[in-house]
């Protein structure tokens, strides 16, 4: 496969996976459960799932390590487990991926507040990261998820311990914006322009938003990621955000109606385009006849 | 400067070590523990809440404002018992059980200590039984619950189940919060009230318990 990076290079739109998480719950994952564990009791699950996204179009997988750093799974009583969990997760999306599609490692939030306002010491943090890092670049991924980050200090941290992991590792780092009446910010205070620049510092090598949002927020988003950076960017929409219907939580987009947004979001000069919480393999394919379309 | 309008503004500010100092010096020079908490601590966390509410400061602050309240709050506490001053009254918060985001139940614990009430946080994950019990142990009037994921809010109509089977209803209150919880859901499940965010979360326990 032609390295993920010259893909970006030329120009290539390509196309992201939906959710996990929720593809995960619909097969047994109990409410609250670490979604992590899974990769250890039912690594058959990461593969079936990986599958349909794979055939539904996707260029890119992601692994089911989203809290897989040392400080959050210890929430699980998991944190000895780092090594195994990351390692593990990365077979069953390659093997989901079957060299036919790239594989990118996810990396969520420690889930700790760092330093002033929180407990944690930075360092800790970073050490943590790097430990997951460590496990997933020896894994063998083609690039690096540091997604779904609220605190600035933290991407950072994220993005420093993937690139001193492995220098040549392709880097995409998200945040998750909150549309306030006076503009996108995380809920930690972070804009749109302090994010694009803090994230291209670090060393990113594509930026991004991803979950928070719909694709309609998504659009004027990615604009505005636009005019503070030139890096490639990421944008990982949820299908709407959820609603409770009969005790069931229900996304509204549709996979039609991400189909007919994504065209705008797309020509917005959006380079790598999934989905987040509520999407499914039916938006995956969806969006994989947009991109048809245009290129 | 008046000394309990520096105090706010120190809150403000997160000023932890110069809240404590400046609390210390007006208990000192004899201005009532009473005054102190409100036109000082207070004071200074209600302009945090509408700056926040208003999005023009975000969680960082809050947080650090929040050190400084307690700053100020360590040192009057032992002189509020004392005197047998009366909080408004008593929470009892919690991420209910399976769900371990807390930043929002933290923010709305924070929130309602800045206004006055006695919050009794039991952390997350916390078991329906055990707010229950915890709000009946403390003598609290309202439980407040929390829930990120979609998939742990069914927990929040346990408790309203239990408190309805043991009539604790009416008696100790309800209210619902988090990213995925709606107005509609805390009706569907028989919840007292809902809040949006944490400052709505605080002027909806205001009216369950009636001082408004």
């Amino acid at each position: 496969m032609e390295p993920l990076a010259d893909r970006l290079a030329a120009g290539d739109i390509l196309l992201a996976d939906g959710a996990t998480g929720t593809m995960l719950l619909e097969r047994g994952l109990e409410p609250g459960q670490c979604p992590e564990s899974v990769t250890l009791s039912h690594p058959e699950l990461l593969v079936e799932v990986g599958r349909l996204y794979v055939e539904a179009g996707a260029d890119i997988i992601e692994t089911n390590t989203f809290g897989a750093s040392p400080l959050r799974l210890a929430q699980h009583g998991l944190g000895d487990r780092t090594e195994e969990l990351n390692r593990e997760a990365v077979r069953a999306a390659r093997k989901a991926a079957a060299e036919r599609v790239y594989v990118a490692a996810s990396c969520g939030p420690s889930g700790r507040l760092l330093k002033p306002y929180g407990d944690t010491d930075p360092q800790q943090v970073y050490d943590g990261f790097r430990l997951q890092m460590e496990c997933l670049v020896a894994a063998g991924v083609d690039c690096v998820c540091v997604e779904t980050m609220i605190d600035l200090a933290e991407a950072k941290l994220a993005i420093q311990a993937a690139k001193e992991t492995s220098p040549t590792t392709p880097v995409m780092a998200t945040m998750t914006f909150d549309a306030t009446p006076r503009g996108f910010y995380t809920i930690m205070g972070v804009s749109v322009a302090d994010a694009a620049a803090g994230l291209e510092d670090s060393g990113a090598d594509v930026i991004g938003s991803n979950c928070g949002n719909g694709i309609e927020s998504m659009i004027a988003l990615a604009k505005e990621l636009h005019r503070h950076s030139d890096l490639p960017l990421i944008i990982q929409p949820n299908a709407g955000l959820p609603e409770t219907r009969d005790g069931k939580t229900v996304y509204n987009e549709t996979p039609g109606f991400t189909a007919e947004k994504a065209v705008e979001l797309i020509t917005t000069g959006v380079s790598i385009i999934g989905g987040c919480c509520g999407t499914t393999p039916d938006h995956t394919a969806a969006l994989r006849a947009v991109i048809g379309d245009l290129s | 400067m008046d000394q309990l309008a520096q105090i706010a503004d120190g809150v403000i500010a997160g000023a932890d070590e110069q809240v404590g100092e400046l609390t210390r010096q007006a208990i000192q020079q004899g201005t009532p523990p009473k005054m102190i908490l409100d036109d000082g601590l207070i004071a200074g966390m209600n302009v945090i809440g509408e700056r926040f509410k208003a999005h023009e400061i975000f969680l960082p602050d809050v947080l650090m404002a929040a050190k400084a309240m307690y700053a100020g709050m360590n040192e009057l506490k032992p002189l509020l018992i004392k005197e047998g001053i009366p909080s408004l009254g008593k929470v009892v918060i919690g991420t209910v059980r399976g769900d371990l985001h807390d930043i929002g139940k933290n923010l709305v614990g924070i929130m309602l200590k800045g206004a006055g009430y006695e919050v009794i946080d039991l952390g997350k994950d916390v078991a329906p039984e055990a707010m229950v019990r915890a709000a009946q142990e403390y003598d609290a009037s309202v439980i407040g619950m929390s829930a990120l994921l979609t998939t742990t809010m069914p927990a929040m109509s346990e408790v309203a189940e239990i408190l309805q089977r043991e009539r604790l209803n009416g008696r100790i209150k309800t209210i619902v919060g988090g990213a995925p919880v709606t107005e509609d859901f805390a009706r569907d499940i028989g919840a007292d009230a809902y809040g949006y965010d944490a400052a709505n979360a605080v002027e909806r326990v205001r009216s369950l318990i009636g001082n408004t």
